[in-house]
């Protein structure tokens, strides 16, 4: 996977998102550099989840705007974006196989790709089993590859460690460094970033629709 | 993948969907069998006057049996948040709407049946009139109430109190509609007049709906 | 802008006052209108009536305009416009609702013809113009005015049919009542159009009241919603 041509993924200006009186974002600006890990703390109602949801272009901002892959155009960047949230976004009734092969339609991909990326996330592509009796760490793997069947330059993650056990939690982290050291540009949403610590490349603290700081270690923002 | 294509992969996998989990299907043909047994209670006519009425009667409660699946239509790719997996892909908008429309066009049409038969046993119905004009009628008049319905139960996935904002959405537009299966059934029923311009309207209804439907659905899905 | 609302209120009152007079005050009078001869006094609320119903269907034709400005341009105006436009919309068919059945009583004998294409047509407009205000306020998107025009195209579409759905059905089933047909006495429609202007001069009235209404709650929303709060604004 070729490294995005893009030195900056993202570029947010002034974004606000409103809904009637309540502004999850109040101006949140900033340049994020491509090929990183990103992580994004803070408490809940800071703004994470909709940050996220904008970029991933499944929001729109109320003012302000946003570049993401060098485009303001939705679907263009859409194509680049992998994303993932702490719900699977994966049918229950339907097995590991059957869910990709429908997804993959979507994107115009070979279905015969879904069991090399079922592969590479650690999970058995013959698995007949139906999503809705995995393990929730299972569920996240699984969801994580629907998020990379399209070999995306972008993924965007919301709580990908969340209820998940800490053996396929630290199983996860890996993957995920492992998809940074392709090339790839990662924003993780999360609790627990000591999870994803040594392999991050910048934290991004948020407080009431607002950054309010971007530090390299997670020692030096933590108050 | 083409517009036909993801259509068409996205009714198989809800039609796939459905059957293993039989959840809409237990539910509705219980429920509709409910309905019509209660109807057949709580009316009964002569034989003359259950023509008059019989129309009113099963469109009505095709209306009130298609709600209920309607609103259930949208609830499975909430759950799981699997929509948004949708919108993120390029596919857009217009293959995901016609794929449920199909599907609960599919669906009331079972329904439908299964009321119709209920009617015809305990009315005793029998057409007056052309009795094959029945057949363009309940299928434009479904398509009717299922496009319309497809479209507003997606609108209601963006207020609270979804499973009452869809039959307020639904039931004024569909007044012209009801009133063209309504009279039409009944104008067969009776053989007293033509059912020919009901069939018409319904038409007209279907075309326009339907274009408007297809116009307007991506902006309604974008619109978080 | 003070200056012309103030003049609008006082050609709204003069119109009113007029409009009323002449509606009410028999030929003998002066300026007055000639009382209609097989109903009697009583066809006067037909002033307010046929009034009402211009205006509203006035209201209703721009709020669907506003509404497919609104979607093509996302100018945020138009919203506003197409919001009174339907608050008022809905009011002034109302008065028509009541104020059909208050006159068909003594008339015709019945409160309410099933048949009747003007009255049927007004209810379902009126259905669906109430269920417009009601996906308002219920809508929890943030994109709720988009979400709102949609839906009043819709209805806007649906007009047409209800009302031919009606008229077939009519005339397939003719009704009971003898319906209103037979011209009008000159004096009568001098009547109903001062009437109607001066509905439309309220609505005009009411309608920019509601407007500067609904700019200054939605600066107070952002406003609020943007609060700095001291201690957060790190």
């Amino acid at each position: 996977m070729p490294d995005t041509p893009f030195k900056s993924a993202v570029v947010a200006d002034g974004l606000v998102k409103q809904f009637g009186r309540f502004a999850a974002l109040r101006g949140v600006s900033g340049e994020f550099e491509a090929g990183k890990l990103h992580v994004i703390l803070g408490d809940n109602g800071a703004g994470k989840t909709t940050l996220l949801r904008i970029i991933a272009g499944l929001s729109q901002p109320t003012r302000g705007h946003i570049l993401v892959m060098g485009t303001s155009e939705v679907k263009v960047a859409q194509a680049q974006i992998g994303y993932m949230a702490h719900p699977s976004m994966l049918y229950d009734d339907m097995n590991g196989m059957e869910n990709l092969s429908y997804f993959a339609g979507l994107y115009g991909i070979d279905p015969a790709r879904c069991r090399d990326v079922i592969a590479s996330v650690h999970l058995d592509p013959d698995l007949e089993r139906r999503i809705g009796q995995y393990s929730q760490g299972m569920r996240q793997r699984m969801s994580l590859a629907r998020a990379l069947l399209h070999d995306p330059s972008l993924l965007l993650l919301d709580e990908p460690f969340s209820n998940v056990d800490a053996h396929s939690a630290s199983e996860m982290a890996g993957l995920l460094a492992r998809l940074r050291d392709q090339g790839k540009t990662l924003f993780v949403v999360t609790h627990q970033p000591a999870l994803i610590e040594s392999s991050a490349d910048e934290f991004v603290w948020m407080a009431m629709g607002r950054i309010v700081n971007r530090t390299a270690t997670l020692r030096a923002g933590t108050p | 993948m083409s517009f036909l294509a993801t259509t068409r992969a996205t009714l198989e996998k809800d039609v796939r969907l459905e059957w293993r989990s039989k959840d809409a299907i237990n539910g509705m043909l219980f429920f509709s069998l409910l309905v019509g047994v209660i109807f057949s209670y709580a009316f009964e006519p002569t034989a003359e006057e259950s023509r008059q009425i019989a129309g009113g009667l099963v469109w009505v409660a095709v209306l009130f049996a298609a709600v209920v699946a309607l609103n259930q239509t949208w609830a499975r790719e909430l759950r799981n948040q699997v929509l948004d997996a949708y919108r993120v892909s390029p596919a857009p908008g217009n293959p995901l709407f016609l794929a449920k429309a199909v599907g609960n066009f599919m669906f009331v049409s079972v329904l439908e049946a299964l009321m119709t038969l209920l009617f015809i046993v305990f009315y005793k119905l029998r057409p007056l009139g052309p009795g094959w004009q029945l057949l363009p009628i309940a299928l434009l008049g479904t398509w009717a109430l299922v496009v319309n319905g497809t479209f507003f139960a997606a609108v209601s996935l963006r207020t609270r109190s979804r499973e009452i904002m869809l039959p307020v959405l639904l039931f004024p537009l569909s007044i012209p509609a009801l009133i063209g299966m309504v009279k039409g059934t009944t104008a067969i029923l009776t053989g007293a007049d033509s059912a020919r311009f009901y069939i018409a309207l319904l038409v007209a209804y279907d075309v326009v709906f339907t274009t408007a439907c297809l116009l307007l659905f991506d902006t309604v899905l974008e619109a978080e | 802008m003070k200056r012309g609302f103030t003049i609008l209120a006082i050609v709204t009152g003069l119109l009113l006052a007029f409009g009323f007079y002449k509606a009410l005050a028999p030929l003998d009078w002066p300026l007055g209108t000639p009382t209609e001869q097989t109903m009697g006094y009583v066809q006067r609320i037909f002033y307010y009536h046929v009034s009402s119903a211009w205006t509203a269907l006035v209201l209703f034709a721009i709020n669907f305009v506003s509404s497919i400005v609104f979607l093509v341009k996302r100018n945020e105006k138009a919203d506003i416009v197409a919001l009174a436009a339907a608050e008022l919309g809905v009011v002034f068919c109302t008065v028509v609702l009541v104020t059909g059945p208050i006159w068909a009583r003594p008339v015709w004998g019945i409160w309410w013809d099933p048949a009747d294409i003007r009255l049927n047509s007004t209810l379902a407009l009126w259905l669906i113009y109430v269920s417009y205000l009601v996906l308002r306020r219920f809508s929890t998107s943030s994109k709720t005015a988009v979400i709102a025009a949609v839906w009043a195209i819709f209805g806007a579409l649906d007009v047409p049919f209800v009302f031919f759905s009606i008229w077939f059905f009519r005339t397939q089933h003719p009704s009971p009542v003898i319906a209103q047909g037979g011209s009008l006495d000159p004096r009568m429609w001098i009547t109903v159009l001062i009437n109607w202007a001066a509905f439309l001069s309220l609505a005009w009235l009411v309608g920019w009241t509601r407007y500067r209404l609904e700019v200054a709650e939605r600066k107070v929303d952002e406003a609020e919603a943007l609060e700095s709060l001291l201690e957060g604004s790190q």
